[in-house]
């Protein structure tokens, strides 16, 4: 697994208080984590701080899962 | 109540109600912010509180300074626990008088400046799990005004857009919630005619007008840890002119 996707997960596991194992490729942020959606924009805030990148809003909204979360941050970093 | 280093951002500190809740939430411990057109009357208010306060001039009818007013506060104070929400202009008319231009810098000001200031603050407070929206309405918001439909509809707007704001972020440890002053002696009210003043005497059930620190006694018990069960409400402070 990538750094990226080591440090995602970090975010995710520590923000919504979930196991690690529970957080897989397409695990839904508000489906399977758990989430609100207010965690939702949280997690976006953690990960704009962690990896020093701007995520627009209508981007934000495409990041549902984990998958989408490790790959808008690979590309936009 | 203690507000030892709690941080707050008030704007409209350079008015009569808002130098007052700048100087008790001052005295209770807080570091302030002090914002307002006017640097004189702000550099005066820092330099009577001495330490722990800064200026920060801001117009609020810019929009980009509202949005630059935020990050400045967090970068004088650190971060900011408490928002104030104070600032108002008003633009009375008849209503079938009233120009486009008196209705939108009215709005302007006391109402997308609020949401664009509680948006600037929320981001810190969401991380510390801990914030104090506060913001000053009207009684002329609840029970409207002739000649003011606009400063009556800010005034209202911010009421509805604060318990909102509750809803949503009640669950991170963050209160919105409202004051709404009834008359109080300011250079705001001073414009009033003396008739003008008997008549609303008249109305109010104390008998007398309020004073700015009876305001500021409100918002630094709404600032306080001890009011963390306390959102989304409207504190009337009106010497019972309207029971609500």
């Amino acid at each position: 697994m990538s750094d990226i996707a080591d440090r995602v997960k970090k975010i995710v596991v520590e923000h919504l208080g979930v196991e690690e194992d529970k957080v897989v490729e397409n695990a839904s942020f508000i489906d399977d984590l758990g989430a609100d959606s207010l965690d939702t924009v949280e997690l976006v805030m953690a990960f704009e701080e962690e990896f020093g990148i701007e995520i627009p809003d209508d981007a934000a909204e495409t990041i549902q899962t984990f998958g989408d979360a490790v790959k808008f941050i690979t590309e936009a970093s | 109540m203690d507000l030892t280093e709690k941080t707050a951002l008030i704007t409209g500190a350079s008015g009569g109600i808002g130098a007052e809740i700048a100087r008790v939430l001052h005295a209770a411990g807080a570091t302030v912010a002090l914002s307002g057109t006017r640097v004189e009357p702000l550099e005066a208010l820092a330099a009577e509180l001495g330490a722990r306060a800064h200026v920060l001039p801001c117009n609020l009818s810019d929009m980009e300074a509202v949005e630059a007013l935020p990050k400045q506060a967090i970068e004088a104070m650190g971060r900011v626990d408490i928002l104030v929400n104070n600032a108002g202009i008003t633009r009375d008319n008849l209503f079938m008088r009233m120009s486009d231009e008196d209705w939108s810098s009215v709005m302007d000001v006391n109402l997308t400046a609020t949401m664009k200031l509680c948006r600037g603050v929320l981001r810190g407070m969401m991380k510390a799990r801990w914030g104090r929206i506060i913001n000053i309405s009207s009684i002329v918001g609840a029970i409207g005004n002739p000649g003011q439909a606009n400063y009556a509809a800010s005034k209202a707007g911010m009421i509805g857009m604060s318990k909102s704001l509750a809803y949503e972020v009640a669950s991170r440890g963050i209160t919105v919630n409202a004051v709404a002053p009834g008359f109080i002696t300011t250079p705001m009210t001073d414009k009033l005619t003396d008739d003008q003043k008997t008549a609303l005497l008249s109305q109010i059930p104390a008998g007398r007008m309020g004073e700015p620190s009876e305001i500021a006694a409100a918002v630094a018990y709404l600032a306080s840890t001890q009011a963390g069960y306390v959102t989304g409400t409207t504190l009337h402070v009106n010497g019972g002119m309207a029971m609500l």
